[in-house]
């Protein structure tokens, strides 16, 4: 089957769990948790594709996918539901020779190689499903061209503490990397991969299928294949990012990167009409805030009543805060209901929870986040 | 209910509206903070299961058709029937001389004959309510009559009321006499000017007044019917508003800041569905202090706000206060100025320093993107 042909595709790995997280992945992939009020983590990347004018998408899932293939659906929230491209989901299949799960990124990709060729691309964008960030992809494409590339890795500045975290980037004054460590004790440089990757389809094609015989191989981008690359000699070039960019690896990154959308100076720009974040909207009412109500340095997605304090706070679609409650620099999710003089303070309130009137839980000083869902909540 | 089709007929008076429908009809005038009039009538329909609707327009259809698209937020993009824009079929003679809602309907006849529904629904959009329509429509079979009304019993101290039809019905539930609501009886039947018959009965009274030539409007040729057709009224019970005025749109506004009227009213017997915008969720400062109101998404909220429906992406920025006021979509109201009993329309700016105010009787409106 051949469609249209497409100057690139995107290709984004949703199949992870992000462990990390613990109770807020156990049912559903890293990707489709909830993040800044409406969105799943999901949506930045896609709609970063959608607004980069990247035509067609292909979504690699594998953990836990029902709620992040619902999400997805036809893809029409992001303008993805197209009659040439738009977006596909892309689970592992069972082919002639048996199935399996991917192994890794690259065999991820491996084995969607098919999907590739049918838009005879000359480009491929691999995208990590689980990062918050906004980012005009055709720039990249653009950029990975004039240097003439056969790779494009896309960097960003981290502080030198934390570069033993990251997969770290060593160029030379044309940006052209000579040499790629992969969480270094001590580092050369502070330009951390972002995961977001641009290949010359051809190029990649013939590393996968080599990568793939390996049988010591990880079959991973970041272990296996841009090692390789730069050891081959191939033209590597990083692309400079300097936006907003988070990886919400654990429940503190997590939280931290809601409480920076209340920031005065947050990078991050949700209400930028010229780059709107999509996502699937509700139907729900505005939110409504009582005579009794205050809100402050907070936001409110739709359908929220609040009968109490908030502050500091993100308040998903209905969430519901009574008389005399107060939710403090906490993040309470779809649907979750705070009853009459609770208080909540540095709490992740998941999806549904009834925290009963007068319980206390959480403390803003401490160093901890608290995290409460249906299962563990005893209040 | 396969064989219910519904017709919404937009042909609304908008003489005590006007300053909120000068470039839209009544039925996009926004509402509730994120919907507009027509929501109402449109996901009602639907939600009873209706999936044959066409809107008969007066013109002014650029705001009807934005907001309208293809249905789809009503799940009326569909391969089968779905959603029709029917405009008025105009020639030179027409212009001078109106000729009514019949004429429109009798224009778009091959849309009527040709839709595979043995009933229609005909309603209007400007009274807005929760209603049940599966109910009614049985109500309407059992009942046998050739034509269901439906109303809504009101005491007389509702002065939203005045000027409407009401409906005179005996004992067994008839409709005698149709006359209006001059405000002196202690009930009023309320007609909700919506009205349920058989398709082929809706085409006869179509051909019938135009060939006779007695009567321009569908309303006149029903209440001339009255003795040869058993027609028959369906109460309503729950909340109802006429979005007829400016003063019925600001106290209807008012009302939905009361929680259970606005649970009732948006999803009691079915969730009312509107276009949605993608606005990011609504953002409040150290320095907002919001009470009693409705906000809705995109809005960032620096001010003091007091019982108002804020629309989408409105900023009110640090040292504002708006009181008692109906905020539209995208309006930006600045430091130091001071809102009370207003509304405001669409890309309203209000720069600093400013101090409106009009009269919770009579309250001031600030027309579609002007600057003050």
């Amino acid at each position: 089957m051949l469609r249209q042909k497409k100057e690139v595709v995107a290709m984004v790995l949703a199949g992870g769990q992000g462990s990390r997280l613990k109770e807020m992945t156990e049912n559903i992939a890293k990707p489709a948790v909830a993040f800044g009020g409406k969105y799943r983590i999901i949506d930045f990347t896609l709609s970063n594709c959608s607004n980069s004018d990247m035509e067609a998408v292909g979504v690699l899932t594998q953990y836990q996918p029902f709620e992040l293939n619902a999400h997805i659906g036809n893809g029409s929230p992001w303008d993805l539901d197209r009659i040439h491209g738009g977006v596909s989901v892309l689970p592992p299949y069972v082919g002639r020779d048996g199935g399996r799960w991917y192994k890794g990124t690259a065999n991820a990709i491996y084995e969607n190689m098919d999907f590739i060729d049918s838009y005879e691309p000359d480009y491929v964008l691999i995208l990590s499903g689980d990062h918050i960030y906004k980012m005009d992809y055709s720039m990249m494409l653009e950029y990975h061209k004039e240097k003439g590339a056969e790779a494009t890795i896309s960097v960003i500045k981290v502080p030198w503490e934390e570069t033993y975290r990251f997969g770290i980037m060593n160029v030379d004054e044309d940006n052209r990397i000579y040499e790629f460590e992969e969480k270094p004790k001590n580092a050369k440089s502070n330009l951390a991969s972002m995961g977001i990757y641009i290949f010359d389809w051809k190029v990649l094609k013939e590393y996968l299928v080599e990568d793939e015989k390996d049988e010591n191989s990880k079959n991973d981008f970041g272990k296996n294949i841009i090692p390789k690359m730069v050891d081959s000699g191939l033209k590597v070039y990083t692309y400079n990012f300097d936006g907003y960019w988070k990886d919400v690896g654990t429940i503190e990154s997590f939280w931290e990167a809601n409480m920076d959308l209340l920031k005065d100076d947050s990078k991050l720009d949700l209400y930028d009409r010229k780059w709107k974040i999509y996502s699937v909207n509700p139907h729900t009412q505005p939110h409504y805030i009582s005579s009794s109500g205050e809100v402050k340095n907070s936001l409110l997605n739709e359908g929220c009543i609040v009968h109490g304090k908030v502050e500091g706070s993100v308040l998903f679609t209905g969430a519901y805060v009574g008389e005399n409650a107060k939710v403090i620099d906490s993040v309470i999710m779809p649907g979750a209901k705070i009853e009459d003089y609770a208080i909540i303070e540095k709490t992740i309130v998941m999806e549904d929870t009834v925290i009963k009137a007068g319980s206390k839980i959480g403390d803003k000083d401490s160093a901890e986040v608290e995290v409460i869902n249906k299962n563990n909540n005893s209040h | 209910m396969k064989d219910l089709m519904g017709i919404i007929n937009l042909s609304e008076n908008e003489e005590e509206i006007k300053e909120i429908t000068y470039n839209r009809p009544t039925a996009t005038v926004p509402i509730g903070g994120r919907y507009r009039v027509i929501d109402f009538i449109l996901s009602n329909m639907v939600n009873a299961g209706i999936h044959n609707i066409s809107i008969f327009t007066q013109g002014k259809s650029r705001s009807l058709m934005d907001h309208i698209g293809t249905g789809k937020p009503w799940d009326l993009d569909r391969k089968n029937d779905g959603l029709f824009v029917l405009n008025p079929v105009v020639n030179v003679n027409d212009v001078i001389t109106h000729k009514g809602d019949l004429e429109n309907f009798k224009n778009h006849l091959d849309y009527i004959k040709y839709s595979n529904q043995e009933y229609v629904l005909l309603s209007r959009s400007y009274m807005i309510c929760n209603i049940d329509f599966k109910e009614a429509l049985q109500y309407h079979k059992e009942s046998g009559s050739d034509i269901t009304i439906v109303y809504k019993k009101m005491i007389n101290n509702n002065k939203r009321f005045l000027g409407r039809n009401s409906l005179n019905i005996d004992e067994n539930g008839r409709v005698i006499s149709i006359g209006r609501n001059a405000g002196n009886r202690r009930y009023y039947n309320i007609s909700m000017e919506m009205y349920l018959m058989k398709k082929e009965l809706f085409l006869d009274i179509i051909q019938d007044s135009l060939t006779l030539g007695d009567s321009q409007y569908l309303k006149q040729a029903i209440f001339q019917r009255l003795d040869t057709l058993n027609v028959n009224g369906y109460p309503y019970e729950g909340y109802l508003a006429c979005i007829n005025s400016i003063q019925n749109y600001y106290e209807t506004s008012m009302d939905i800041l009361d929680i259970d009227v606005s649970r009732e009213l948006f999803h009691k017997r079915g969730s009312i569905y509107t276009k949605t915008k993608d606005e990011p969720p609504a953002k409040y400062t150290d320095d907002s202090k919001v009470s009693n109101s409705v906000v809705a998404n995109g809005c960032i909220i620096e001010g003091i706000v007091e019982n108002c429906i804020i629309g989408r992406g409105v900023k009110i920025k640090k040292g504002a206060v708006v009181k008692d006021s109906i905020i539209m979509q995208k309006s930006i109201i600045e430091d130091g100025s001071y809102i009370k009993n207003a509304i405001l329309d669409k890309y309203v700016h209000i720069t600093e320093n400013n101090m409106l105010a009009g009269d919770r009787k009579n309250p001031l409106v600030i027309k579609k993107g002007i600057k003050i």
